[in-house]
């Protein structure tokens, strides 16, 4: 090959790699655009429509200005709470399966794919999978069944939450280094004493953390809500009745044609990512730092 | 601890086993047809797929809605989150890595109904004044864009906000699998005088291209089941129109904004089977896609970053 040749090519094979690393910088430039965009404009709307009576009224008829959404902030705590009772004894039982009982079997092995693919089945789908659940049958003995109630929206939320707290948790017990169970064991501790009272609990901020994120995550789920506890204009703190929920009336009112809901429709967003945005950091602060090898 | 483990296969079997037996009157009358007939307007003899009143119900416009979003997003997502994966893995200054990585992990924690409302106001007006305009123009002669829909819902509104959805999966996980190529592919390629970009596609990118498609896969699963963004934006109309800014209307979406409604037997079966369908779908494409990640992770324990 001439040298001139030679040089060519050369510079040429530079130029691409500096074309690619414009090109990747770009990208996470268009990435990061729509991210902080959405930021900005929910501190921007939200904070200028975030007040007092936000968290104290319950929405007002429409054509009257103000009101808030105290029933939604209400009802959203309340579907969590069913949700989580629901959800995070489940998934942290089949978490430690996963981590400390069934470690690498066949059964572990396949569960955790059904979790990877219960993690992935639409919202919308859990949504219709508890309103033929609970919803439409009248199950004799089992209250809250045969109507829309807040009960429902729970149940589905519950189901929601249980992949995710069950993969957190064995990724938590994964780091939990093995000298510590050999510890235990070596002090003549039973298998399942030492699971419970020593590889749990030294992982339980990591897994405290992961049911916070669950927690965050089925916070902002609408899809599942629609037709299981299906709003309410009015306070409710009753399971066997439709309820609020927060993100459910963002939807509704996102999709007004008033400006006074628009608002508070941004200002029940604002409210909701700072909660994720709370978590999301939680776990992330637990997981890199390395507050769990405390214990190593 | 079993019980629970195996509480989720019960979870899992019995979602399948409500599905399937709340949409049996559909698929008793309609069969597969359900999935693609085009039923006719006696009267002005247009195409009509989805009537519940005269209780005519074919999924056709739904699929094609839900597949045109999802390839629209897949399209704009993939080049941007390898691009954003490829610089957070080999480029980026030590500095930057971890406050990008946890911004792009709140994209995918923001809540799908929020991203609706961001859609609404701000990226449909957008789009309705500045960027369809230019497409209207520049690739009008395509015919997948023109300008008989003046409201920018539609389509290509549900496509962008997708794609904006499944990027951070997309990109995070593409991550992953990059970081689990083992560091001597890199340094071999780069002793043999690789540029950077070189040692990317040869060492990086082909060890790592199963994963990859996996991540998209994966992406294309979220992309097909995602609810609340598309029916606030996609114009929520079952008709199927073949320009990309015409309103249409998906799967997901009509549950979501008939379900609560409906009152015939067989509107409500016709639905749920739409739900079944999106169920086994996405079951397929999340298995698939999880197969093939684990195939390039499983065996290389998270090599140093």
């Amino acid at each position: 090959m001439s040298s001139d040749a030679f040089k060519f090519r050369s510079s040429l094979r530079t130029a691409t790699d500096g074309l690619v690393t414009v090109l990747a910088i770009l990208a996470t430039l268009v990435v990061i655009a729509p991210l902080v965009a959405i930021f900005v404009y929910l501190l921007y709307m939200g904070a200028s429509s975030l007040n007092l009576a936000f968290f104290t009224q319950i929405p007002k008829p429409v054509g009257e200005t103000g009101g808030g959404m105290a029933n939604a902030i209400l009802g959203s705590g309340l579907l969590l709470a069913v949700a989580s009772v629901i959800g995070v004894p489940i998934g942290i039982g089949a978490g430690i399966f996963l981590s400390e009982f069934g470690r690498g079997s066949t059964l572990a092995n396949a569960i955790r794919f059904t979790a990877d693919v219960l993690n992935g089945v639409p919202s919308i789908v859990m949504g219709l999978a508890a309103y033929a659940l609970i919803v439409v049958p009248k199950i004799p003995f089992l209250p809250f069944t045969g109507h829309f109630s807040a009960f429902a929206g729970g149940v589905a939320l519950g189901f929601m939450m249980i992949p995710t707290v069950c993969r957190t948790t064995e990724e938590m017990l994964l780091m939990v280094p093995n000298a510590v169970r050999e510890a235990a064991l070596g002090l003549g501790v039973p298998n399942w004493r030492s699971v419970l009272s020593i590889t749990v609990k030294t992982a339980s901020p990591g897994i405290i953390t992961g049911c916070m994120l669950a927690f965050a995550r089925v916070a902002g789920e609408t899809a599942p809500l629609i037709f299981t506890a299906l709003g309410n204009q009015f306070w409710s703190a009753n399971l066997d009745k439709p309820i609020a929920a927060l993100p459910l009336q963002i939807y509704v009112y996102a999709l007004s044609p008033y400006d006074d809901w628009h608002r508070l429709a941004w200002a029940g967003s604002l409210v909701l990512i700072i909660l994720i945005v709370l978590a999301v950091s939680l776990v992330r602060y637990v997981t890199s730092r390395g507050v769990l090898k405390g214990a190593s | 601890m079993l019980l629970c483990a195996l509480s989720i296969f019960v979870i899992v079997l019995l979602i399948a086993f409500e599905l399937v037996q709340r949409s049996q009157l559909t698929w008793h009358k309609f069969g597969l047809g359900f999935f693609y007939k085009v039923f006719s307007d006696s009267y002005s003899n247009t195409p009509v797929y989805w009537d519940p009143v005269n209780e005519l119900f074919s999924a056709r416009p739904f699929v094609y809605g839900t597949l045109v979003s999802s390839f629209l997003a897949l399209l704009m997502a993939i080049p941007l989150a390898v691009g954003l994966a490829i610089f957070l893995t080999e480029m980026c200054p030590g500095f930057l890595r971890s406050p990008l990585a946890f911004l792009t992990e709140l994209l995918a924690a923001i809540p799908s109904v929020i991203y609706g409302l961001w859609a609404v106001f701000v990226l449909v007006p957008l789009l309705r004044e500045h960027v369809n305009p230019l497409l209207i123009k520049t690739l009008g002669w395509t015919g997948l864009f023109d300008d008989s829909n003046p409201t920018g819902l539609g389509y290509f509104s549900a496509g962008v906000i997708l794609a904006v959805m499944i990027l951070p999966i997309i990109s995070s996980l593409t991550r992953e699998v990059m970081i689990a190529v083992p560091h001597s592919q890199r340094e071999a390629v780069l002793a043999l005088g690789a540029t950077r970009w070189e040692m990317i596609r040869m060492g990086v990118l082909r060890n790592a291209r199963i994963g990859i498609v996996g991540a998209i896969i994966l992406g294309l699963g979220r992309a097909l089941g995602e609810t609340m963004a598309v029916a606030m934006v996609i114009g929520a109309t079952p008709e199927i129109h073949h320009s990309l800014l015409a309103n249409g209307s998906s799967m997901a979406t009509v549950i979501a904004n008939e379900y609560a409604e409906a009152v015939s037997e067989m509107h409500l079966s016709a639905l749920t089977e739409i739900g079944l369908a999106l169920f086994l779908v996405t079951i397929v494409v999340n298995g698939f896609a999880q197969v093939l990640i684990w195939a390039v992770t499983r065996g290389t324990p998270a090599q140093a970053r």
